[in-house]
């Protein structure tokens, strides 16, 4: 049986090269919803939100945190520039639940002062790590 | 011949001023380390967002986005990206030369300065200058190109502007660092197609030129699916590409400003050294001729007693 066809994930941020590999597929958070990518998609264009990237390379699964940024897939190769990109053994745990603390706090009251949609995307990032670092035992149907 | 005590007060000078070179240098070499290696870390980045989006534009025919309009005539803002201090070589002249060359050759400039030299240069020579930021982090952040951006966005869609361009110094080692101007907005198409373009004045040519490029490159041309509309997709990523562009350039000119700190800093040091040894063979000298005349004054009286 010939092998299964891979597509080539690029993921930069300006700090540095987070991910470059052949995978099978992928799953991501474009600015219009979920958008999964398989090897030969047709070549698109998409803005990404904050959110996780799910990643199966040879039937395992890494979550990757991601914030803003945009994609362009080719049928072979996938570029995705963010802002920041983490892998779940990157992400520090502690941190993002207490960033996420904030960020309710913050939402929560909702007047005085606050940056209604800095504290959304504090939040969302959050989500987003603990997400991708496997940490299931909050709503995060959010994102 | 110079007094002894004028030499040594000479040597005792430039000992100072070089220890104060070397300290510079140190210091240079300290932050280049870390400019360097954050420059470098955002390199893929940088190729990535410009390869990313410029190919998109390339190869799409629907782009309309207010960022890509391309207007005639009109002012044209130039950003550029110097130091806050002197001492680093020619660093900030040669970005003041190559602004300066642009500022001469449009009817209508505006300049975005960065950094002090820039602004105190342009400011003698009474150039319009539109912003200026000065006292720069030395390691710039991202909020920061974020904002210039904003600000750059918000003049070219208000018709302000009508084009942008950047000028910065690319750091390709620690001794040397390279010039660079580029045009932000409107957004350039790749360069093999600019110049195709640029050759065919009239518009049927460029016509041709276009379907002739597009035959070569037919790989190259691409249907893109933009999702979810085109409108919203260059809404959202000309932006980023701005503020990514900039954030760029900005590392890459710091570390070209240590990088050039700390040549200069070093054949200073090095300078002085010589400096140093020159003066303190011209010490030897006086001292041994003062010995010598003393010698022969003794020798003199001796002789005068008998």
């Amino acid at each position: 049986m010939a092998a299964a066809p891979k597509i080539k994930l690029d993921v930069v941020t300006p700090e540095k090269l987070v991910y470059s590999e052949q995978v099978d597929l992928i799953e991501a958070p474009a600015i219009d919803g979920l958008i999964g990518i398989w090897p030969k998609h047709a070549p698109l264009v998409t803005a990404m939100k904050i959110g996780t990237v799910r990643v199966v390379k040879e039937g395992e699964e890494t979550q990757i945190a991601i914030s803003n940024g945009f994609m362009e897939v080719q049928p072979d190769q996938i570029n995705l520039v963010v802002r920041t990109a983490e892998l779940p053994e990157e992400i520090d745990i502690e941190r993002a639940e207490a960033a996420r603390e904030r960020a309710e706090e913050k939402l929560e009251k909702g007047h005085e002062n606050v940056d209604f949609a800095r504290a959304e995307a504090a939040y969302d990032r959050a989500l987003a790590r603990l997400k991708a670092a496997g940490h299931h035992d909050h709503g995060y149907d959010r994102l | 011949m110079q007094n002894m005590r004028d030499i040594q007060r000479r040597i005792g000078s430039v000992k100072n001023t070089q220890k104060i070179t070397r300290a510079m240098k140190m210091v240079a070499a300290a932050k280049l380390k870390n400019a360097q290696d954050r420059a470098e870390d955002a390199r893929p980045f940088f190729n990535k967002t410009v390869e990313v989006l410029r190919g998109v534009f390339t190869r799409t025919k629907e782009a309309t986005h207010p960022l890509l309009a391309e207007r005639e005539g009109g002012r044209h803002l130039v950003i550029v990206i110097t130091g806050d201090r002197g001492l680093c070589g020619a660093y900030n002249h040669k970005v003041i030369d190559a602004a300066e060359e642009i500022v001469e050759t449009e009817e209508e400039v505006s300049l975005m300065v960065l950094g002090r030299k820039a602004r105190d240069y342009f400011r003698r020579l009474e150039t319009d200058i539109m912003a200026e930021y000065v006292q720069l982090d030395d390691y710039p952040g991202y909020g920061f190109s974020n904002n210039l951006a904003d600000e750059i966005i918000h003049h070219f869609e208000a018709e302000d502007v009508n084009k942008v361009s950047l000028v910065y110094t690319h750091f390709n080692s620690a001794i040397s660092q390279s010039v660079k101007t580029m045009q932000l907005l409107p957004v350039e198409k790749f360069e093999e197609e600019a110049e195709a373009e640029a050759a065919e004045v009239e518009e049927q040519e460029q016509m041709d030129a276009e379907t002739a490029g597009e035959e070569a490159e037919a790989k190259k041309y691409v249907d893109y699916i933009f999702e979810p509309s085109p409108a919203e997709v260059f809404a959202n990523i000309l932006p980023q590409y701005l503020i990514n562009v900039i954030y760029s350039a900005l590392l890459e000119s710091k570390a070209s400003e240590f990088g050039a700190r700390m040549t200069a800093m070093d054949s200073a040091t090095e300078n002085a050294n010589e400096m140093i040894d020159k003066l303190t063979l011209k010490y030897n000298r006086a001292r041994q001729a003062e010995i010598t005349k003393e010698i022969t004054e003794i020798v003199g009286g001796a002789e005068a007693l008998k």
